[in-house]
């Protein structure tokens, strides 16, 4: 700790900081455009500018940038002083120069960083009476907005997009004055994280367009604190909505995951919640078509079911916990399926089993960012978990921390951070079958199907430690590959291992899982990551159920009268001749979703669910952290969360169905809410009695009040619903959360992180009020930790590490001459369930082709495949360079929606002509 | 004594001055232009709307009785909907004063009264003018940055033509 003075206070802060970082910790106003906490300082702007005084006796000082200069002990500075406040505003002043008239038609109006760093500084005529510069601007995708003329220069985006998330078509384009930031021609922005843009601009020239749609100033929505629901890794968001409709998603800061940035699927992916394929209403099959029901004749209906025999539930992993357990509960523990095949559960229930009994560390995100040394095995973490992809690269700048450190340079200090940094290599090594997009960032990469990548994984785990079994028929160019990766593992202080279910390979997990636990012996600090594929799939290993398989298989027996399906896709896990059975065996399905998915029209019963947006619930993430998510819009009637339409229909269970249900069923229908449900998934199954812990219930109060969600100055209250009745109603409440529905209620920066609806401070009106909340720039937010543990680190300690059963090490893979090994392709957009329904993402994924090597004999453009169960399909071919042979890459859930891999597949060429089919 | 003498005289002199009463609505008294009644929205010297919806009228409202949405055409911002409830609004002006692009106005006419509530909320086309109303030159989009349908980059007020990126000349 170093004490420094500011305009006369005794401020004590952290010593490795800038003054600018120091500054804004005390409290104070001080206005900066090109520093930004996870880019650190490169002194673009000079907006940051305050006088620095030498010594006690100095009364002169001189004018520094804040940014640039390093706090050190006994320094005296002054944001107040006459002269630095001229010079900021002189700055300020050039910057606005050329700034159009453009503030009302803005999107970024109201939550502008240039509006609020104008009005601190103090600059509110203008003087310049010249003519203004202008640019041409580009059209970026479907994801942003191009305002060029409102650019003041600060580099941000380029330093975000090209250094900070390795994308390569944004660059500085032009000359002085005129610098121009963007494309070399118009186009859609490649890398996965340019959505960040919109929050990472200071001002309105990369804006969020899907938002500008539905466009709402920030004051007016309502927020509420979220959590993604796109893919495993639980990056913390907040969802915007206005009149009762989400308009935007926005990161929010959790410094132990997503930190700053979002992924695009996880920005953009939220417009299945207001797409047309919402359900609303109930609906019951009659003459073979869905028709709407009042909810009391579906709950009739449903009662009549229970009638034709045993009931059996199939829960989900993208569903929360909540309506996952109440499943469980309404059917009992032997009725209850997960909703996975059984290769998708072995390995979910490996993966946690695995990382359960970790003697090492489980990272975090932010702990990946500082790993000096990474294997990625057999998983494209690019399109699987986009945000680990982005810590992992951010691990590949380790080395050049080191350097800085060497050369006494502070690791804030970006540029030079950088220039000593273009010399060093990262040790990121990446094991996949096909190039990821992480590649450029690696040290090494290697090719290798999923087989051979697990063959290479526990020869490395053999390499680290010897009493692992040792690889059979190991060749010497992969017993050369293993020694060098496993030396780097070996010599590193803080190694990772990073593998998933992406390829559904429980060697592969298993090999990572060794290798990491050899490396664990010795450096306490291995850390192990496994990728999981849905939102809440970790949490499903953890409660556990019967595969889709023992479903299938009852259901054949005709052991199913009533099967009720929450939240779940079975064409995504069924092949269709499967589905087809399964729906001639069971004579009663109850379909409880938010969207009307592929089974909506064969279900006897469908039941409208509420979407994320709508209801308090849990998610647990593949760290094992359960993290709350909360509504921003309450659904029409009878739109409501999937636990309480279990709920209904456990209600509506006539009294002589209740001996067939499990003995040790929990009181379902004494629930009152979310905190009962909680209460008794922790009693039931004790490894969730943690995470009542995850956010305060809804009885919290801050100062003896509700938490507002919508802002102080929300507009429209007695006239937004008035053209419905000019009567003001009372505003609608929610009993599962501490949250006021209005703009009445505490918020304060020290509120509890997990209950922030949105950031803001008087002055900061922009994203970057983000550093009032935060105890340090960087750091946890002042209200503690959002969402919390349930796994451990450097579990089992104290010697008594669990032995890992003997492997299945599988032979080495041999390409076939007549059929190729057909191999999922994990799209970042395409893949995912939900965001397919969000228009601006379907606009962005690209269409599905059939990835071949380059280097074998397929020429044609088309190849037609044969998939069991779904007939011949006919896709065009991409040719794919060091893709190795045998394989052919199948965008997954595109062609077929439920792709069970690996399978061996012939392949016809095709010629295109015409159709091109 | 004398005070009360004095009282009534200056009363009884009363009887011989102006009426400030007037005989309404057969007579109409004179508002000046800038008098607050009657919002309007107004349009621009070339016909177009002059709303924006850049919500800053709604949020000075210290009634919350105006809310819009904001859509947009050809790269100009429209309101969706705009709607006012006149059985909440104050006449207090903050909207007028808020307004970017003089869109928003409050006019010399008071006579809204309705027999049923609902009848107080205007929406757009209640509100939209034909005019320019009391500011009649002004367009925001000849001095906004924005590109629309007529005006090119560059070709806004006090703006040069946009920038040639290939030039390296000073």
């Amino acid at each position: 700790m170093v004490t420094f003075q500011l305009d006369g206070l005794q401020c004590s802060t952290r010593a490795d900081i800038n003054l600018l970082q120091a500054c804004l910790e005390a409290g104070a106003n001080l206005p900066y455009f090109c520093w930004h906490p996870e880019l650190g300082s490169v002194g673009a702007c000079r907006q940051c500018a305050i006088k620095q005084f030498s010594g006690p006796d100095d009364k002169t000082g001189r004018i520094v940038m804040a940014c640039m200069t390093p706090v050190t002990e006994g320094t005296r500075v002054s944001i107040d002083d006459a002269e630095a406040k001229e010079f900021r505003e002189g700055v300020i002043e050039w910057m606005m120069v050329n700034h159009p008239h453009d503030c009302p038609v803005c999107p970024e109006g109201g939550e502008c960083h240039l509006q609020d760093m104008t009005v601190m500084t103090g600059h509110n005529t203008r003087r310049y009476r010249f003519t203004k510069r202008t640019h041409r601007n580009q059209d970026l995708g479907p994801f942003l907005n191009h305002e060029m003329n409102r650019c003041i220069a600060c580099y941000r985006c380029v330093r975000f997009y090209k250094d900070y998330a390795g994308g390569e078509d944004l660059a500085v384009l032009g000359a002085h004055d005129n610098v121009y930031f963007g494309r070399s021609e118009d186009g859609t922005l490649e890398n996965a994280f340019s959505g960040n843009l919109a929050e990472i601009c200071p001002t309105g020239v990369f804006t969020d367009k899907p938002f500008s749609e539905t466009y709402t100033r920030k004051w007016d929505m309502r927020g509420a604190p979220s959590v993604c629901v796109h893919c495993g890794v639980g990056c913390n968001t907040f969802v915007n909505a206005r009149d009762e409709k989400v308009r935007r998603l926005l990161n929010r800061y959790n410094d132990e995951v997503n930190r700053y940035a979002l992924c695009d699927r996880g920005r953009f992916g939220h417009g299945f919640v207001n797409a047309p394929s919402r359900l609303h209403t109930p609906l019951c099959l009659s003459e073979e078509q869905p028709t709407p029901v009042p909810t009391q004749s579906a709950m009739a209906q449903f009662a009549r079911m229970v009638a034709s025999g045993p009931i059996v539930g199939i829960a989900s992993s993208r569903a929360s916990l909540e309506a996952c357990f109440s499943l469980q509960c309404l059917v009992g523990r032997e009725q209850f399926s997960t909703g996975q095949t059984q290769q998708e559960q072995t390995c979910a229930e490996l993966a946690y089993t695995l990382l359960r009994d970790h003697p090492g560390s489980i990272p975090t995100l932010h702990d990946m960012e500082s790993a000096d040394a990474v294997l990625v095995l057999g998983e494209d973490v690019s399109a699987t978990a986009p945000r680990l992809a982005l810590a992992l690269r951010q691990a590949g700048r380790q080395n050049s921390f080191l350097a800085a450190d060497a050369a006494k340079v502070p690791r804030w200090m970006d540029a030079a951070v950088r220039t000593i940094g273009s010399e060093t290599l990262s040790s990121l090594f990446i094991v996949t079958p096909a190039p990821t997009d992480l590649d450029k960032s690696a040290e090494e990469t290697f090719r290798a199907v999923p087989d051979n990548a697990a063959r290479l994984g526990f020869a490395i785990a053999h390499q680290l430690d010897p009493t692992a079994p040792a690889v059979p028929d190991l060749t010497p160019f992969e017993a050369e590959q293993a020694n060098r990766i496993a030396t780097a593992l070996g010599a590193a202080k803080k190694p990772l291992i990073v593998s998933g279910m992406q390829y559904g390979s429980p060697a592969l997990i298993q090999a990572a899982a060794r290798i990491a636990r050899s490396l664990a012996q010795n450096t306490p600090d291995a850390g192990l990551s496994l990728v999981m594929p849905d939102c809440n799939s970790m949490g499903m290993a953890m409660m556990g159920g019967l595969p889709l398989e023992t479903v299938m298989m009852r259901a054949r027996a005709g052991a199913i009268g009533t099967l009720i399906i929450v939240e779940n896709d079975l064409t995504r896990h069924l092949d269709p001749p499967e589905i087809v059975e399964l729906l001639e065996a069971v004579p009663n399905i109850v379909l409880i979703d938010h969207t009307a998915t592929a089974l909506w029209q064969n279900a006897n019963l469908v039941l409208p669910a509420a979407a994320f947006t709508e209801y308090a619930g849990t998610l647990i993430s593949q760290e094992g952290r359960a993290q709350r998510f909360f509504p921003a819009v309450f659904p029409l009637s009878p739109i409501q969360a999937s636990w309480r339409w279990v709920q209904e229909l456990a209600r509506a269970l006539p009294p002589s169905a209740e001996p067939q249900l499990a003995p040790h069923r929990t009181d379902i229908t004494a629930w009152q809410n979310l905190d009962d449900v909680l209460a008794a998934l922790g009693t039931e199954i004790p490894i969730f009695a943690g995470i009542i812990k995850a956010a305060p219930d809804a009885a919290y109060r801050l100062n003896g009040q509700k938490l507002r969600s919508q802002t102080y100055r929300a507009s429209g209250r007695t006239v937004i619903r008035s053209y419905i009745s000019v009567r003001d109603q009372p505003p609608p409440t929610n009993p599962d959360t501490p949250f006021s529905s209005s703009m009445e209620g505490a918020y304060q920066p020290d509120m509890p992180a997990a209950l922030v609806p949105s950031f803001h401070a008087p002055a900061w009106n922009s994203v970057q009020a983000l550093n009032r909340f935060q105890q340090e720039i960087g750091g946890p937010l002042r209200g503690g930790e959002a969402g919390i543990r349930l796994l451990a680190n450097h579990a089992l300690k104290n010697g008594q590490t669990e032995q890992l059963p003997a492997p299945d090490i599988p032979p080495p893979f041999t390409p076939q001459s007549d059929t190729v090994l057909l191999l999922p392709d994990v799209r970042l957009f395409g893949s995912e369930e939900l965001s397919m329904l969000s228009p601006p993402v379907v606009a962005r994924a690209p269409p599905a082709n059939l990835r071949l090597p380059a280097h074998g004999t397929a020429t044609a453009s088309h190849i037609t495949f044969h998939l069991e169960g779904y007939g011949p399909q006919t896709l065009p071919v991409q040719l794919v360079a060091d893709l190795p042979d045998g394989i052919a890459l199948c965008p997954a859930h595109m062609v077929a929606p439920a792709f069970s891999f690996p399978r061996l597949a012939r392949l016809t060429a095709t010629r295109a002509e015409g159709d091109g089919s | 004594m004398l005070n009360t003498v004095r009282t009534l005289f200056l009363t009884f002199l009363h009887a011989f001055q102006r009426r400030a009463t007037v005989q309404y609505p057969e007579e109409h008294p004179y508002l000046p232009p800038r008098y607050r009644g009657r919002i309007i929205l107004s349009r621009d010297p070339d016909g177009m709307e002059r709303c924006v919806a850049c919500n800053l009228c709604a949020v000075a409202c210290p009634v919350d009785c105006i809310s819009l949405q904001k859509t947009e055409e050809n790269g100009r911002w429209y309101p969706e909907f705009f709607r006012i409830n006149f059985s909440r609004c104050i006449f207090c002006g903050f909207c007028e004063e808020a307004c970017p692009t003089y869109a928003i106005q409050l006019t010399p006419d008071f006579e809204m009264s309705e027999y049923a509530r609902p009848n107080l909320v205007y929406e757009k086309e209640d509100l939209l003018i034909s005019g320019t109303g009391k500011y009649p030159d002004y367009s925001f989009y000849h001095v906004a940055g924005v590109t629309i349908p007529g005006k090119d980059r560059g070709e806004a007020k006090r703006e040069r033509p946009p920038v040639d990126l290939h030039t390296l000349l000073p």
